[in-house]
């Protein structure tokens, strides 16, 4: 089971962008690494969707292909107008899915 | 003081062949850069070797993905082993009983009457104290506790005992250090002190220092103990490497961390 992290924060103002953070352990195998002793080829396993949606309408959304590196990192904005819950999910393509959840407060 | 002297001697010589080549201009830039504690007497951890954003990803404890280990061993502290037995069985209060821990290993050991590196203490604990199996070094297991031991020190500077029964053995690891060996015919020294900030292929060759260790290391995707590092440098230089654990690395690894002594601890830090 992958482990995420979120930093998203728990205040704001109507109109202020925030910054969100996200970090999930995953090993996001390539698909192109021999196992050393066998020879055989590791099956790619890497998280190919991620969304984030607040109050349940989706807001940021990447599919993401090979070439990201394991425990990938991601960043992006929001602009805050009302208060609500934020989810972040993660598809990864043997249909595992992790999600995170955060409570947004605008004042 | 003599240390120094010859490092600084060194650099100026540097400078002088260097300046009427492009690099030269170089150099100076990179001596004259105020590292703060990650600089101590000349010795350099090797988070200065590092590019910018490298550095800005250790630094953010948000980003820096060795930090997802530190957490994982905060939650295996508490964790009771086969005998219903934690780490916290003992250390109730990890963030004060192990501080100043990382930055003192290898300490000499009187039960075996040689060195013994943290990992090995850990595996210790957790076979006589707690009914568990012992650890490989780079197991997830071994790696989450190391980072989270190590993470409580940090900024701590590293301070190893050499002197009284530790001196042999620390006399075997500086030995090791500059004995040449491998196809190649390096010994560590030959990178880490006569060549530190150039390219070896394309990556900056460092000091070899091991304050940050257990480092989140680019290339790995995940943290590795320094008798990883230990390995892959003999790998490089076509030497058969030593086991981890073995005493040849042991004792390399205590002259090692005095070779950074001063140097702040780091873990996890983050290298390409």
């Amino acid at each position: 089971m992958a482990k995420a992290r979120v930093k998203a924060p728990k205040k704001a103002k109507a109109g202020d962008i925030v910054t969100i953070k996200t970090l999930i352990t995953h090993k996001m195998e390539s698909g192109r690494r021999k196992n050393k002793k066998t020879g055989e080829v590791i099956p790619r396993h890497i998280i190919d969707k991620f969304t984030a949606k607040f109050n349940g309408e989706t807001f940021f959304s990447s599919d993401w292909h090979g070439a990201i590196s394991a425990n990938p990192y991601m960043s992006f904005s929001f602009k805050a107008s009302k208060s609500g819950e934020f989810e972040f999910i993660w598809h990864d393509e043997k249909g595992e899915i992790t999600s995170k959840k955060s409570k947004l407060v605008v004042a | 003081m003599k240390n120094v002297k010859s490092k600084r001697g060194w650099k100026l010589t540097s400078i002088a062949l260097g300046s009427t080549l492009m690099v030269g201009a170089m150099a100076i830039e990179v001596i004259a850069k105020d590292w703060g504690s990650h600089e101590v007497d000349g010795r350099r951890s090797g988070y200065t070797y590092m590019t910018d954003e490298t550095r800005a990803v250790q630094d953010d404890n948000f980003e820096n993905p060795g930090m997802l280990w530190v957490e994982n061993g905060e939650a295996l502290w508490s964790k009771a082993g086969a005998n219903g037995k934690s780490c916290a069985s003992c250390h109730a209060d990890p963030e004060k009983d192990m501080k100043g821990v990382m930055p003192a290993y290898p300490k000499f050991d009187k039960r075996t009457g040689k060195m013994i590196s943290l990992e090995q203490m850990v595996n210790r604990e957790l076979v006589e104290k707690m009914g568990e199996k012992a650890e490989k070094f780079d197991s997830k297991k071994m790696l989450s506790l190391m980072t989270y031991i190590g993470n409580i020190s940090k900024g701590m500077p590293v301070n190893v005992k050499i002197d009284g029964p530790a001196k042999p053995f620390f006399e075997k690891g500086k030995a090791f250090y500059y004995q040449r060996r491998g196809q190649l015919d390096l010994a560590c020294s030959n990178c880490h002190e006569d060549n530190p900030g150039k390219q070896i292929r394309a990556n900056t060759l460092s000091e070899g220092q091991i304050n940050g260790f257990p480092t989140y290391r680019l290339k790995w995707q995940k943290p590795g103990s320094v008798h990883r590092r230990f390995r892959g440098c003999n790998k490089n230089v076509r030497a058969k490497p030593y086991k981890a654990g073995s005493d040849e690395y042991v004792n390399l690894e205590l002259f090692v961390k005095w070779h950074g002594r001063g140097l702040p601890v780091e873990t996890p830090a983050v290298r390409n």
